[in-house]
């Protein structure tokens, strides 16, 4: 950057820099130093990784790239059944979780928006489970789960019901309640594991409170005027819902559409807690076998290219979102 | 015959749209907290009443104390750090809250300073470098997680508290957050203080930080939550017993002893969770505006 126009002045009695140049230079300089350290930070182990992942997901690597390998580890992603498992175990664990936790959340927000006594205590209550640490109550949930210990099964029985394995339990739910009626279904009527449904209602239990908050904070958005409007001209429940709050929220549901969606893609503590990825890989998501073929195969250059795999598809997801999201949300 | 008239008479008629509204919020509210209930009431259970699933052993349909002995109990069973010579759970929480320490000091520290020097200072190539941030909250954490843990041998990390902590210095959500917040303050305040002969710094210090306690502390508090749960990563780059941190050594308790001494896992479990959910309860206020400041404003 050149220096300010009468920074340098030509009279041999005055200094070469005006002492506002000079100043000028000293913010500058303290401009980059104050920078410094986050920059230097996240340029090393944020930004660089990305290069160096690439780089290791073209080796194989054992501590050093032993070889260069190119795209193999791609090509041998695409060829392997276990990735395609964990694919389809991720996608199926996002297809339910989604709906199931948006729609809950703001099931319940829109009650608790409606005026309740106690609103803030049952707010606070809903949000325990987010706050608190979640291998904690992942393995406190194990226990609840318990085929011979746990309070669900013992429930179950109390009430005549014969108990279930639940995250032991690889049967799809479908074929599990076909035996129960004595039939049996064909493979592909199965259904999502069990053991996944059990991860599913663990992770609804966590995240409805934040779920909840968010929607509360959209709602309270809404201008109150806009009801008022529309029940002078005679619409009420139902009708206000869809034509008022459902368009006005729509930003907020996108918001934590696209962070649900993700969020469960990178879903893990709960999962290794709970199951490890079994049984029989019936829980194994795309985050688990990363992580398994790099803690316990140490197949770093595989990982890294799974990572890269598992990048792109939640990407491709995102920008989809965005297509099918921008004719309807409403903004104003 | 007398006729009725038409007086207006109290509503008596139960609104049962509103007895729906709470019946359902409160069901919800207690399947909230109906898992920490029942791991506090296993945690005070014997050995022998978990195997066979007794609801509730002790008075008065029982003859069992309550075993607030499976505290201690379960501190002992997790064994002794060699290294510093306390309980291995001491150490845990211990390395746990230096890590937790450390990286927010650290985060604070990066994120205030650079959040000043993009809103407040005139910078040649500030927008590039605003823009280089911006990619940086883009990058998952899965993607880099590989190449970091290579990262941590090369450099002779592995195993030590500079992989857990280093790493974590700085934070494009604390940048973010306390920009939104610096862009907020009247420039007419910056001036005055330029008028008074102070600097950049002293201005930061004096004027810019007290105003923005609010993000601060919703810094703080999220940088604690993620403190406490961190589990992938201290996995990956973490061999000893003496370095594992909170969420390690509660699952490597569940994969040995948890699985059959449930008391004892309850206990640890309720050693973890029941801190945090006494601290939530004295500041709830500032966890609701926190989350809601990240989530509307994005």
């Amino acid at each position: 950057m050149a220096p300010p126009a009468n920074a340098i002045s030509t009279d041999s009695t005055r200094p070469r820099i005006t002492s506002r140049a000079w100043r000028r230079y000293q913010e500058i300089g303290l401009g980059y130093i104050l920078l410094a350290p986050a920059l230097i930070i996240l340029l090393v182990f944020e930004f660089f990784p990305v290069f160096y992942g690439l780089y290791i997901s073209m080796c194989n690597w054992k501590l050093s790239c032993v070889a260069f390998i190119g795209a193999d580890n791609f090509t041998r992603a695409f060829e392997d059944p276990d990735m395609w498992n964990s694919l389809i175990v991720t996608i199926s664990y996002s297809l339910i979780s989604v709906p199931l936790q948006l729609g809950l959340g703001l099931f319940l927000a829109y009650l608790l928006f409606q005026n309740i006594r106690g609103k803030d205590m049952l707010r606070v209550l809903f949000f325990l489970p987010y706050i608190t640490s979640t291998v904690a109550s992942a393995a406190v949930w194990s226990y609840l789960y318990s085929p011979d210990r746990g309070p669900i099964n013992a429930i179950l029985r109390a009430l005549g019901f014969n108990g279930l394995k639940w995250l032991g339990e690889s049967k799809g739910i479908f074929t599990l309640l076909a035996q129960n009626w004595d039939m049996t279904l064909p493979g592909w009527a199965a259904g999502p594991p069990l053991a996944l449904i059990s991860l599913i209602i663990y992770t609804t239990w966590v995240f409805v409170g934040y779920d909840i908050a968010i929607f509360l904070a959209g709602l309270g958005n809404i201008p109150v005027e806009l009801y008022e409007a529309a029940r002078i001209d005679g619409a009420s429940g139902w009708k206000l819902f869809r034509h008022i709050t459902i368009p006005l929220l729509s930003p907020t549901t996108f918001f934590l559409l696209i962070l649900t969606v993700i969020g469960t893609f990178k879903a893990f503590n709960h999962i290794y807690v709970m199951t490890r990825g079994g049984p029989a890989d019936a829980t194994q998501t795309m985050g688990v076998f990363i992580f398994k073929q790099m803690y316990e195969s140490q197949r770093y250059g595989y990982s890294a290219a799974l990572s890269f795999v598992l990048f792109a598809i939640i990407l491709l997801l995102t920008i989809f979102q965005n297509r099918v999201a921008s004719g309807r949300v409403v903004y104003d | 015959m007398s006729t009725r008239t038409l007086t207006a008479r109290p509503s008596r008629r139960i609104n049962w749209g509103r007895v729906f509204i709470y019946t359902v919020l409160i069901i919800g509210a207690i399947i909230s907290a109906i898992p920490f209930i029942y791991m506090i009431m296993t945690s005070l259970k014997s050995y022998g009443s978990v195997v066979v699933n007794n609801f509730w052993p002790w008075w008065p349909f029982g003859t069992e104390p309550l075993q607030f002995n499976n505290y201690p109990d379960a501190i002992k069973e997790a064994g002794v750090d060699r290294q510093w010579g306390v309980p291995l759970i001491y150490r845990y929480f211990l390395n746990s809250i230096i890590i937790a320490l450390a990286t927010l000091v650290g985060t604070l520290l990066t994120s205030i300073l650079a959040a000043y020097a993009l809103t407040h200072i005139k910078l040649p190539g500030g927008n590039l470098i605003f823009l280089l941030v911006l990619t940086t909250i883009m990058i998952p954490n899965d993607l880099t997680l590989v190449p970091k843990v290579v990262m941590m041998f090369n450099l002779g990390w592995y195993n030590t508290y500079a992989a857990l902590i280093v790493p974590f210095l700085a934070s494009v959500f604390g940048i973010f957050l306390l920009r939104q917040f610096f862009m907020q303050i009247p420039k007419d305040l910056f001036e005055a203080a330029l008028l008074d002969g102070a600097g950049h710094l002293q201005y930061l210090w004096s004027v810019v930080m007290p105003l923005s306690k609010p993000a601060i502390i919703t810094i703080a508090l999220l940088n604690f939550i993620a403190s406490w749960d961190s589990f992938k990563w201290p996995l990956l780059v973490t061999r000893d017993a003496s370095m594992r941190v909170l969420a390690v050594g509660l699952q490597q308790f569940n994969a040995s002893d948890g699985g059959t001494q449930t008391q004892w896992m309850m206990a640890f479990a309720g050693m973890v969770i029941l801190p945090v959910i006494v601290f939530y309860f004295f500041t709830q206020k500032y966890f609701t505006e926190g989350i809601a400041r990240t989530g509307i404003k994005g």
